[in-house]
C-alpha cells in the first residue's frame, strides 16, 4: 500500500494545477517532512528547483526520499518490523505557447520491493479573457510489485488517470476550481506481505491469518470543488468538498475549511479537514473461515473510516524585493513551518494488540502528528 | 474498460466544444484585468506550496482508501 500510493502522488504530481498563458515562478524548496504515528515514523527531505528557460519553457526536478521504520499496527499483529528506503526522482517541462501551457512529467521511483515509472501529459487552456483555464490530462504508470523474501515474486501493475480540470475566477474576490479524475487499475494490487483474519475454532486466540487477495482491476472516480474568497480584510477562506467512488463500493466525502491571515512578513493558517468512507465491499475485519469469500481484505484504509486533520501553519519572508536587501539572484525568500494532526477512527477494524477475547477486541484508531519545514526561494 | 472509456469521452466532449467556441466567442470577461488586485494577492493562491501539498495529500492517500479530485496533489510519505 505504501508503494501503491507514492506511485500515485507521482502520478498526480504531474496534475498540479497551473494557470495557463503564464509559467509557474522560477523557485527552490527544500523540505523536511516526518510522519509520527501508529508506530510507524518516516521522515526525509524533498527538494524541487523549477527555472525558466526562455520565455516559454520551464523546467523542474524533484528529488523525494521517504526513510520507513515501521511497527505498525498491522505489522506488529502479523509480520515483523521493518525499516526501508524510497527514493523518488521526477523532470517535468512546461510548453508556453499563446494562451496553452503543454506539459510532460517523468517520475521513477525506487524500493527494495518495488519499482515505478510513471509518464504524464497536461494541456491547459485559458479561455473567456483569462477568467476560465480548462487543463486535459493523461498519466500513465507502469509499476513492478517484489518480495523482498522471495526473488522470483515480479507482478505487473499499470494504471492510467485522466484528468479534466476548470480554474474559474467567479468575481473580483472569489476562484474557484473543479477537478475530475478517473483512475483505472489492472495487474497485481494487494500487498504482498499483508494478510487476512478468519475464524479458528482450532487456535488459541480464536482465528487465523491467510493472505489476502484482491480483485484485478480497480477504477475510480473523484470530483474535488474548492473555492477561496477575499475576506473584507485581508486574509482568505477557502472551502473544499470532493466526493469520491471506485468499483471496490468505497465511497467517500471529504470537506475542509481554511484560514488565510497575513500579518506583516509572516502568513499564518488553520484548516480543519473530515474524511468519511465506507468499506471496500471485501474488506471484512474477520471473515468466517478460510477462503470465505472470492475476494478478501483486511487493509485499514479500505475499512469503513472517518478521520479527523487539525493544521497549523506559521510562513515568515525573510527576503523580499520590496527592500534593499537580495541575495545575489534571489529575490524573494520564506521559511515555513507546520503541523497536521490527524486522527483517524477505523470503524471496522479491530484492535488486536489489546489482546481481547474474539469479537469483543477495541476498535482501532490512529493519531498521528505530520510536521514540515521548508525553504522556498524565488528568483 | 469501454464503461469508462466512454465516461470520459462523455467527459471530454462539452469540453472540446467549449474549447472550440472559445476561439471565436466575444464573451466579455466580467472580472476586468484591473480589477484582479485581490486575486492576485499571495493568499489567494491556489497552490503556492506545491512541494508541501503533494506531500500532504499523499499522507492522505496512504490513509484513506479515496485519491485524486484534488487539482493538485503527489510526493510524500508512505506510511502504513
Amino acid at each position: 500500500m505504501i508503494r501503491r500510493v507514492l506511485t500515485f502522488a507521482a502520478l498526480l504530481m504531474a496534475f498540479s494545477a497551473t494557470h495557463a498563458g503564464v509559467l509557474p515562478d522560477d523557485r527552490a524548496d527544500v523540505l523536511y517532512h516526518l510522519y509520527d504515528g501508529g508506530g510507524v515514523q518516516i521522515d526525509g527531505p524533498s527538494v524541487l528547483v523549477r527555472k525558466k528557460a526562455g520565455k516559454s519553457l520551464s523546467f523542474v526536478g524533484n528529488y523525494y526520499v521517504d526513510m520507513i521504520s515501521s511497527a505498525s499496527i498491522d505489522v506488529v499483529t502479523t509480520a515483523s518490523p521493518y525499516t526501508e528506503e524510497r527514493k523518488q526522482w521526477s523532470l517535468g517541462m512546461d510548453y508556453l505557447r499563446g494562451n496553452t501551457t503543454m506539459r510532460v512529467n517523468y517520475t521513477t521511483s525506487e524500493e527494495s520491493d518495488f519499482d515505478a515509472e510513471t509518464v504524464s501529459f497536461s494541456v491547459s487552456q485559458d479561455m473567456f479573457g483569462d477568467l476560465t483555464t480548462v487543463t486535459l490530462s493523461y498519466a500513465l504508470g507502469d509499476d513492478l510489485v517484489r518480495r523482498s523474501d522471495d526473488p522470483t515474486f515480479k507482478r505487473p501493475l499499470d494504471r492510467q488517470i485522466y484528468g479534466v480540470g476548470f480554474t474559474q475566477i467567479l468575481t473580483k474576490k472569489l476562484i474557484s476550481s473543479l477537478n475530475i479524475e478517473t483512475i483505472t487499475e489492472e495487474g497485481y494490487l494487494n500487498n504482498p506481505y499483508r494478510s487476512v483474519r478468519y475464524f479458528d475454532a482450532g487456535s488459541a486466540s480464536g482465528y487465523s491469518f491467510e493472505p489476502e487477495l484482491y480483485p484485478n482491476t480497480r477504477t475510480s472516480n473523484a470530483v474535488g470543488l474548492r473555492l477561496r474568497y477575499f475576506l473584507p480584510y485581508r486574509a482568505a477562506l477557502e472551502g473544499e468538498y470532493r466526493f469520491f467512488t471506485d468499483t471496490w463500493d468505497i465511497e467517500g466525502h471529504t470537506g475542509s475549511l481554511s484560514y488565510i491571515h497575513p500579518w506583516k512578513d509572516f502568513t499564518f493558517t488553520g484548516k480543519f479537514r473530515y474524511h468519511d468512507q465506507t468499506g471496500a465491499h471485501f474488506y471484512r475485519d474477520l471473515f468466517p473461515g478460510p477462503q470465505a469469500t472470492n475476494f478478501r481484505g483486511r487493509d485499514k484504509e479500505l475499512s469503513a473510516l472517518t478521520s479527523y486533520t487539525f493544521k497549523l501553519q506559521a510562513a515568515y519572508e525573510f527576503l523580499n524585493d520590496d527592500g534593499n536587501d537580495t541575495w545575489g539572484f534571489i529575490k524573494r525568500a520564506k521559511v515555513t513551518a507546520s503541523l497536521n494532526i490527524l486522527s483517524v477512527d477505523y470503524h471496522e477494524f479491530s484492535d488486536l494488540t489489546a489482546q481481547e477475547v474474539i469479537g469483543s477486541e477495541p476498535l482501532y484508531q490512529l493519531d498521528a502528528n505530520i510536521f514540515q519545514i521548508y525553504f522556498s526561494f524565488f528568483y | 474498460m469501454n464503461k469508462v472509456i466512454s465516461r470520459t469521452v462523455r467527459l471530454l466532449l462539452p469540453l472540446f466544444a467549449i474549447a472550440a467556441l472559445s476561439g471565436c466567442s466575444s464573451i466579455e470577461p466580467w472580472v476586468k484585468p484591473y480589477e484582479r488586485d485581490k486575486l492576485a494577492d499571495p493568499i489567494m493562491a491556489l497552490d503556492g506550496d506545491p512541494v508541501s501539498t503533494a506531500y500532504i495529500q499523499h499522507v492522505f492517500e496512504a490513509r484513506e482508501g479515496a485519491r485524486g479530485g484534488e487539482g493538485a496533489a503527489g510526493g510524500g510519505c508512505g506510511c502504513n
